[in-house]
């Protein structure tokens, strides 16, 4: 890089923006530039360098006026009293220390601040102000102009539960490893006791010790163990909880007996230990990624609110006050939040994110506008048709809720431990059985010790920590799981589902030939200093095209929407668009590629031809998912690239284009009648039913922090191509758990023929339980982490 | 041997007080963020100089 932006370190090319000696890409690093020189706030430059970031439009005009209406905002804040304000803003371009420093010193810039806290894993910060000073509005708008610009959703509010519920889990872990260390101590003199014997008042003080640590753990620590499996008894399933309950009550109620009528020192640090150790496991198996969001409905890709017309007054009402025929002021870059009628202005609607399609429609008056796409020019009136949770994109989103009863049945540790289960109780009974034929006094004794040493602790914890330990090397490539299930879902795929634009192509690259006449370096700058006027995608792309340019001043420049541009340049009428426009015949052609002519005083010079650009390794990943999966392709979008496809899937049967939110999901729904495991890939809203439906589904994203629909798991588009390697390594993981299950079943098998005997000594299990559980897991973490390791993945 | 008793009242104690310290290390929500305190211990010395270099240009 040349000549980098102080601000945000992009390359400034040849017209840098100068101030102050220094050089700025764009009046937007500028501004932010000058805002903290004159507060003094430098520092931002040093911690690292160039830690800006570029935002593309540094006007935000009335964007936050919705934050001035008392009702909407009483809802974002976590704390209100007295002048006293506190809410937490989620801001996704968090990512340095600078960012850090910067945000937590706002109060530097805004006296009414009175603290600020960044959560850089959640990239989220806390802010405290006083609200006769400085309005939530003001806040907003002064984090919008130092670029880092807070999405504001009533989604958040759902998000601080699941908070909760991690906090009580750590509770019990920290209570259950506190009863476990004590426990411990006061079994040890049992254990080391020798011939001597400690004496009796100490026994009973221990034992009696023990008992008091051991209520609170199975009350409290391990209630969640012991309610699941008494649903899962009341539904008639077995899961891997019941075998767990059934050995966690064996053991309490065994100790307890023995303790109380002094004929034993019972378990109880076995069990304390038992249950320390599986929480752990749940904890690390909940680790997931903060900041990301996986479970996105509709409301977080809507605003907050939206601007209504009563009479000539403008009003920012909430989203869900929106009713049928209401009229609304949508603005430039605002989303069509239902389903409406336009009224008045010129609509250009961009549906990219809706159907795929980078061109933006242009819809006239009272024309149907459907809620998701994005306007773009000047602000229009809509007539509202159906509520937000009535028009037909919310509709489609909040129709398929995913199924996840029969999902649950088809785990493997579910599978286990069903028949692991009965196999435990059969051979407790016949245990039972033998020994009150020959010793009636140890029936009890042996029924219980069986139940207790099976307890399956180690198979519990293999999983969490093969598929946790797997799902962070996965984080590390830029492949982010909801959560450790979904390894063991993608085991089982044997049918791959893509979308065509934004997930194997770059819905915002555009690849550009030049066909026809040769160009002269003065008509090159003509082209780009026209196009760099337009925001069309196609204006942008060619304007990209020719990167080192330098611009001429155009005359008379005008854009007409779906034709094209025209402007002036000494005398030379320079027309970019469509061959009517260009060539100035009325003639129709169809023309169904993208293609942008252009002509020189009415002399048509040649045209661009404009395609998708596909995404890096997109066509090697086919190549190989080809060999082992069924490979289908459902496209939003018009056949024009059919040709290329069908060579790059080796058949087009499996292609269809063309196709709506609806035939999407449709088709999935199909496919899995045919009893095939179908992987969805995809990236828009107009996947989101599709995803929803599929039985693992893969959301394509260039920033893994923006808005994506609802699906298992985020992959970042640079790490497409590594796809295959992904699903190898979830094969080889699921291996190393049946690995893992077979040395746990050597341990419980170890542990079961003490226990038949009738002479299961706590000592015994003080020593087998830990070790069981610290030798599987330690297997399975090293394990997967050399399988990680193995594999070659880029990063 | 009464000892004995007064050592376990001791260590029991002294449980109790890390039992309590990590419900409020949990409560004070210490644990949802690991990574910016150990970032914005190095800002403080930052700061410093700053005002001090304010301070002698004043």
């Amino acid at each position: 890089m040349s000549n980098p932006c102080v601000h945000c370190g992009e390359d400034c090319a040849n017209n840098p923006i100068i101030w102050n000696e220094k050089s700025f890409c764009c009046v937007g690093c500028k501004t932010v530039f000058q805002l903290l020189n004159e507060n003094e706030l430098y520092t931002y430059y040093k911690i690292d360098q160039t830690p800006g970031i570029k935002i593309d439009t540094q006007d935000f005009g009335k964007k936050y006026a919705y934050l001035d209406n008392a009702e909407i905002i009483s809802r974002l804040y976590e704390f209100n009293e007295g002048d006293y304000r506190r809410i937490t803003l989620f801001i996704p371009s968090i990512h340095c220390s600078s960012c850090i420093w910067l945000l937590e010193n706002l109060n530097r810039l805004n006296k009414g601040i009175r603290q600020s806290r960044v959560n850089f894993i959640k990239k989220q910060v806390n802010i405290s102000f006083s609200e006769n000073e400085v309005s939530l509005r003001q806040v907003v708008e002064l984090l919008a102009s130092i670029h880092y610009i807070p999405n504001i959703t009533l989604e958040d509010t759902d998000k601080r539960k699941s908070n909760q519920q991690n906090k009580k889990l750590l509770f019990k872990i920290g209570f259950a490893g506190f009863a476990f260390g004590n426990t411990m101590l006061f079994s040890f003199p049992e254990y080391i006791q020798g011939t001597l014997g400690i004496d009796e008042k100490y026994k009973i003080l221990f034992g009696v010790l023990n008992l008091i640590f051991a209520i609170p753990v199975i009350t409290y620590s391990a209630q969640d163990y012991l309610l699941s499996a008494f649903k899962s008894l009341k539904h008639r399933i077995i899961n891997i909880d019941f075998p767990i309950a059934m050995g966690m009550l064996a053991i309490f109620f065994q100790s307890a007996y023995e303790i109380i009528s002094k004929s034993g020192a019972g378990y109880m640090d076995s069990l304390c230990g038992f249950v320390f150790f599986i929480l752990i496991g749940k904890w690390y198996q909940n680790k997931t990624y903060q900041a990301l969001s996986f479970e996105r409905d509709y409301k977080s890709y809507f605003p907050v609110a939206v601007t209504k017309l009563d009479g000539d007054v403008e009003l920012s009402v909430p989203l869900e006050k929106i009713n049928e025929n209401d009229i609304i002021l949508v603005h430039n870059q605002e989303l069509i939040p239902a389903d409406s009628i336009l009224l008045k202005g010129d609509a250009n609607i961009d549906y990219s994110f809706v159907t795929g399609e980078s061109k933006p429609v242009k819809k006239h008056l009272d024309d149907m506008i459907y809620a998701g796409g994005r306007q773009i020019g000047s602000s229009i009136e809509l007539l509202v048709k159906n509520r937000v949770e009535q028009s037909q994109l919310t509709k489609l989103w909040n129709q398929t809720e995913k199924a996840d009863e029969p999902d649950n049945l088809n785990k493997l540790i579910d599978r286990v431990s069903k028949r692991f289960t009965v196999i435990v109780i059969g051979i407790s009974l016949l245990a039972a059985i033998y020994w009150s034929v020959f010793n009636p006094e140890l029936v009890i004794k042996a029924l219980t010790s069986v139940l207790i040493v099976a307890c399956p602790c180690a198979m519990a914890l293999s999983i969490p920590f093969a598929y946790g330990n797997t799902m962070s090397f996965f984080g590390k490539k830029g492949f982010y799981l909801k959560n450790s299930d979904v390894v063991e879902k993608l085991t089982k795929i044997d049918t791959i589902v893509f979308d065509k634009t934004g997930t194997i192509t770059q819905a915002d690259m555009l690849s550009i030939d030049y066909v026809g006449d040769y160009l002269s370096d003065k008509e090159i700058s003509m082209i780009k200093s026209l196009t760099r006027n337009s925001s069309h995608p196609f204006s942008n792309a060619i304007s990209n095209y020719y990167k080192d340019i330098s611009i001429i001043s155009v005359l008379n420049y005008r854009e007409i929407p779906s034709r094209g541009l025209i402007g002036e340049f000494d005398n030379v009428l320079l027309k970019l668009g469509s061959i009517e426009f260009v060539s100035g015949t009325t003639t129709y052609r169809n023309d169904n590629s993208s293609n942008v002519h252009l002509s020189f005083n009415g002399e048509i010079k040649g045209n661009f031809k404009i395609r998708n650009k596909y995404r890096e390794g997109v066509d090697l990943l086919i190549e190989n998912l080809r060999i082992n999966f069924d490979l289908h392709l459902v496209s939003g979008d018009n056949d024009a690239e059919k040709q290329k496809l069908t060579y790059l899937f080796n058949t087009d049967k499996n292609l269809h284009f063309n196709q709506s939110p609806a035939e999407k999901k449709a088709y999935i729904q199909n496919l899995k009648n045919q009893g095939k495991n179908v992987l969805m890939i995809g990236d828009g809203l107009n996947d989101s039913g599709a995803l929803k439906t599929a039985d693992v589904s893969i959301s394509i994203a260039d920033d893994v922090y923006h808005f994506s629909p609802a699906c298992d798991a985020i992959l970042e588009s640079s790490n497409i191509k590594s796809l295959t390697e992904f699903i190898k390594l979830s094969k080889s993981s699921l291996k190393i758990v049946k690995l893992s299950f077979i040395i746990s079943f050597i341990y419980n098998i170890i542990g079961i023929s003490f226990a038949v005997t009738g002479q299961l000594s706590p000592i015994v299990a003080a020593i087998l339980m830990p070790l069981s559980s610290v030798s599987v897991v330690a297997f399975v973490t090293l394990f997967t982490s050399v399988v990680c390791r193995k594999l070659n993945v880029e990063s | 041997m009464v000892v004995i008793f007064v050592l376990i009242g001791l260590s029991l104690i002294a449980a109790i007080i890390f039992l309590g310290a990590f419900i409020w290390n949990v409560r004070s929500g210490q644990y949802e963020d690991d990574y910016t305190p150990s970032i914005r211990m190095l800002f403080d010395d930052e700061k410093i100089i700053n005002t001090e270099n304010q301070a002698s240009k004043k």
